[in-house]
């Protein structure tokens, strides 16, 4: 049981970060990134080539610089060229598939057998005891979200969030609404990018198709986070509602598991359901309160 | 200086819909200049700012201030220079982020080298602060405020500041108070008259109150199918009443000044 609370924490704590990205490129930037899921692999296959030839720290600061160039090719793409966003990120994340397997030297997954990783490496420290990988993975989580709260209150961050909410206001406060959409979108991959990296390195392994549907998912845990939090208030409650959301989800997904209510090939389902009813939710709220006030207004005149 | 020279454009060029905005447009306005432009639905009001502020490029002519073509240069440069106001109160600001993050993003155009990671000092937020005051409404005091809680005067007046906080060398104001009621409408150009008159910026006011258009500024363009029709300064435009505007126009324009939404009266 205690097992698997850890797992539930750790893999909260590291597929937060896949939120946060999705937080700062769908609610900040008003934009749906569908570089998500090749960027994770993307960071996954590099942390853990990385890792496997010795290089397990260096391969997260890879696995960073590989996300931002992901996103660099999506922003490209939308910003330069006219392409839509949602089929930018389409575009680059069918590319990506090569460029994984190239990481990964031609190969569809590939596992780290003895060589260390970041886990293992603090484990040996002996900090945390058997809590060392959720508290690495917390810890990790924890600064990306400072980091992000602090990057939103600068001049360029101020910009960012300007260009999501009113870009006709940018364009006319002299800020160029490409340059912010393309500087969100790189920060916002390498965010996705070291989650896939970490989620590698604790599971000791890179697969090609690890993340399919993780744009889903991150989407659906920031929806719970906020849900919760009421996170829509104030960007800190909105980055924390990141964090609490995984959480939420990574416990719902261990108990799924353990007590097979539901099969968990079922899973990917009902997270597709839950996204969908929760982006859903205002527009069918609006629909339900009209066809209401239709039905009592035409009872009163009968 | 603004010197327009030339400028034509058509929306939808070889198609039905086509429409010839500005025909061969030249317009020389000179430092301090207060003018005001009306004119018919569709003369080309718009599309003129809109080719003034870069919002796009128009299909030929040059357009130089201070000497400087800026024909080719894309809105967010011009912006740096070029002040813009609309009539819609929700165009000009962020509705999401606080009174003091909009000002913040304004004065992006006070220094092009300022750290992008830097953040707002205390000084700055002083200066904002000292700024609404002028408004006198009582913003100064709701600093962390999102816009978007704020009256449609109220925004309207914090964009006019916005505009105005780093002064422009040109400052458009297309109907800036149109979509106020009258007691805001009237605050806001009061607030209008004392900045520009304060930083002597020069001003083109696009208004469909035809009152404004004579007694406000110094100069009065009207404007029919992308022509200047009538031009006013001086001597002209001394003791204009509203009635010598309008038949001045239907004698340029060969038509009577058919706006649907012009104020004959205050």
């Amino acid at each position: 049981m205690l097992h698997i609370a850890q797992t539930a924490l750790s893999l909260g704590c590291i597929y937060s970060l896949v939120a946060l990205a999705l937080f700062l490129s769908y609610r900040v930037l008003d934009i749906a990134d569908l570089t998500t899921d090749g960027c994770f692999v993307l960071g996954m296959a590099v942390s853990v080539s990385a890792a496997v030839a010795g290089h397990p720290v260096l391969g997260l600061f890879e696995a960073i610089l590989a996300g931002g160039c992901a996103g660099f090719v999506t922003a490209f793409l939308q910003t330069r060229l006219g392409v839509p966003s949602i089929i930018a990120g389409i575009i680059t994340n069918t590319g990506l598939y090569t460029i994984n397997l190239m990481a990964m030297g031609w190969s569809s997954n590939i596992s780290i057998i003895k060589q260390e990783t970041i886990f293992t490496l603090f484990r040996a420290t002996g900090i945390g005891g058997s809590w060392y990988a959720i508290l690495l993975a917390g810890l990790i989580a924890i600064l990306c979200m400072i980091l992000m709260r602090q990057f939103l209150k600068t001049r360029i961050g101020l910009s960012i969030r300007a260009t999501g909410d009113n870009k006709d206001m940018v364009s006319a406060s002299s800020i160029n609404p490409k340059f912010m959409v393309t500087v969100g979108l790189i920060f916002a991959n390498c965010f996705t990018a070291l989650s896939g990296a970490i989620a590698g390195q604790l599971q000791k392994s890179a697969d090609i198709n690890a993340g399919t549907g993780i744009v889903v998912i991150g989407l659906a845990t920031l929806i719970i986070g906020e849900t919760v939090l009421n996170g829509r208030r104030s960007i800190e409650r909105n980055i924390a509602a990141c964090l609490v959301g995984n959480i939420i989800y990574r416990f719902i997904y261990a108990i799924v598991l353990q007590t097979r209510v539901i099969p968990i090939e079922g899973l990917k389902l009902m997270t597709a359901i839950i996204v969908a009813a929760a982006i859903a939710a205002p527009s069918i709220k609006a629909s339900l309160a009209v066809k209401g006030r239709a039905r009592r207004e035409l009872k009163d005149h009968a | 200086m603004l010197e327009i020279q030339n400028i034509s454009k058509v929306f939808n060029p070889g198609t039905v819909n086509e429409k010839v905005a500005l025909d061969g447009l030249s317009l020389t306005v000179e430092d301090g200049d207060f003018i005001t432009v009306v004119g018919s639905n569709g003369a080309g009001k718009s599309t003129l700012f809109n080719a003034i502020s870069g919002v796009f490029l128009a299909d030929s002519g040059r357009i130089l201030l201070d000497g400087e073509n800026i024909t080719f240069q894309p809105d967010y440069v011009r912006s740096r220079y070029i002040g813009r106001m609309f009539q819609d109160p929700l165009k000009g600001t962020a509705p999401h982020m606080t009174i003091e993050e909009n000002l913040a993003l304004a004065y992006l155009r006070a220094d092009k080298n300022t750290n992008p990671l830097s953040r707002i000092t205390r000084k700055e937020k002083e200066l904002f602060k000292e700024k609404l005051r002028m408004l006198d409404m009582g913003l100064e005091g709701r600093m962390n405020t999102p816009v978007g809680t704020l009256s449609g005067g109220q925004r309207q007046a914090l964009t006019l500041l916005m505009a105005t906080l780093v002064p422009p060398k040109i400052l458009l104001l297309d109907e800036h108070t149109a979509a106020l009621d009258p007691q805001a409408a009237e605050k806001i150009m009061a607030l209008t008259k004392q900045i520009t008159d304060a930083n002597h910026t020069t001003c083109l006011m696009v208004t469909h109150n035809l009152k404004q258009a004579v007694s406000i500024g110094n100069r009065t363009l009207m404007m029919a199918n992308g022509h200047i029709v009538v031009d006013l300064k001086g001597e002209q435009r001394k003791g204009l009443t509203i009635q010598d505007l309008m038949n001045l126009f239907k004698e340029q324009a060969g038509k009577e000044l058919d706006n649907d939404r012009i104020l004959l009266s205050e």
